[in-house]
């Protein structure tokens, strides 16, 4: 395997108004699958993917918001929400689906995947990493 | 890590330049294209998000763009420089990685 590459999924965009937080999760889960160091960031209107409790039945589409928490078996253990942008909507991360990961060297202990940031911290997130894909 | 910014859209239809500015590092760069050149007019009332970011980020404009619409330097906030596709290109190849906000 070549050199694994830091990813950022940039989300800005809310669920099922368009389908741009359906394809990220698609191709985030790509990223996953070639073992690449995967970070989520959810900023703006893209917070709102991450509300627990959706409920498409009467849409007849898809409700892709389970797939949030499998994402701890790909390995994806970064998914930053930006403070700023939840008080902007009056949210708060008890309003988020509670995500998380198994740590296989603490005998599968359940971390938190969901990182809390200020728009300063996250800034710092995406300049570090080598890839950053918007959505 | 020295990052490029490209916006596309305009920021009187979008939030993408402002997002985009307030997660900039200094010394970052940000080139408008497309509809993104409507956001470098000085007179307008957006001129702030670039104006207030100056001294921290490099801005630039794709010339091509904002002749097709009918734009010219003269109108744009001072400070942005008129670039052309080749000038894009050295930008894009110069920085550690491009970030396109969509």
């Amino acid at each position: 395997m070549s050199e694994i590459k830091k990813f950022c999924y940039l989300n800005r965009t809310a669920p099922y108004g368009t389908v741009y937080a359906w394809e990220s999760l698609e191709v985030v889960l790509i990223g996953a699958a070639f073992d690449q160091d995967c970070s989520l960031v959810f900023v703006d209107d893209g917070v709102y993917q991450l509300i627990k409790g959706q409920d498409t039945t009467d849409l007849g589409i898809k409700n892709f918001s389970p797939t949030y928490s499998a994402l701890g078996d790909y390995d994806i253990k970064k998914i930053y929400v930006e403070k700023e942008s939840l008080e902007a909507r009056g949210l708060t991360l008890d309003d988020l689906q509670h995500l998380v990961w198994e740590d296989e060297d603490e005998d599968w202990a359940e971390r938190d995947s969901i990182i809390l940031v200020t728009k300063d911290e996250l800034a710092k997130v995406i300049d570090e990493q080598d890839v950053v894909l918007s959505f | 890590m020295s990052t490029l910014h490209t916006v596309n859209k305009s920021s009187y239809d979008r939030n993408t330049l402002e997002t985009c500015v307030s997660l900039t590092t200094k010394g970052s760069e940000v080139i408008l294209i497309e509809d993104g050149v409507y956001s470098a007019v000085k007179a307008g009332n957006k001129a702030s998000l670039i104006a207030n970011a100056m001294g921290d980020v490099n801005f630039y404009v794709l010339g091509p763009d904002l002749k097709a619409r009918g734009l010219n330097e003269s109108q744009l906030i001072d400070g942005i420089k008129v670039v052309g596709y080749s000038d894009f290109v050295e930008l894009s190849v110069k920085n550690d990685k491009v970030s396109s906000w969509l």
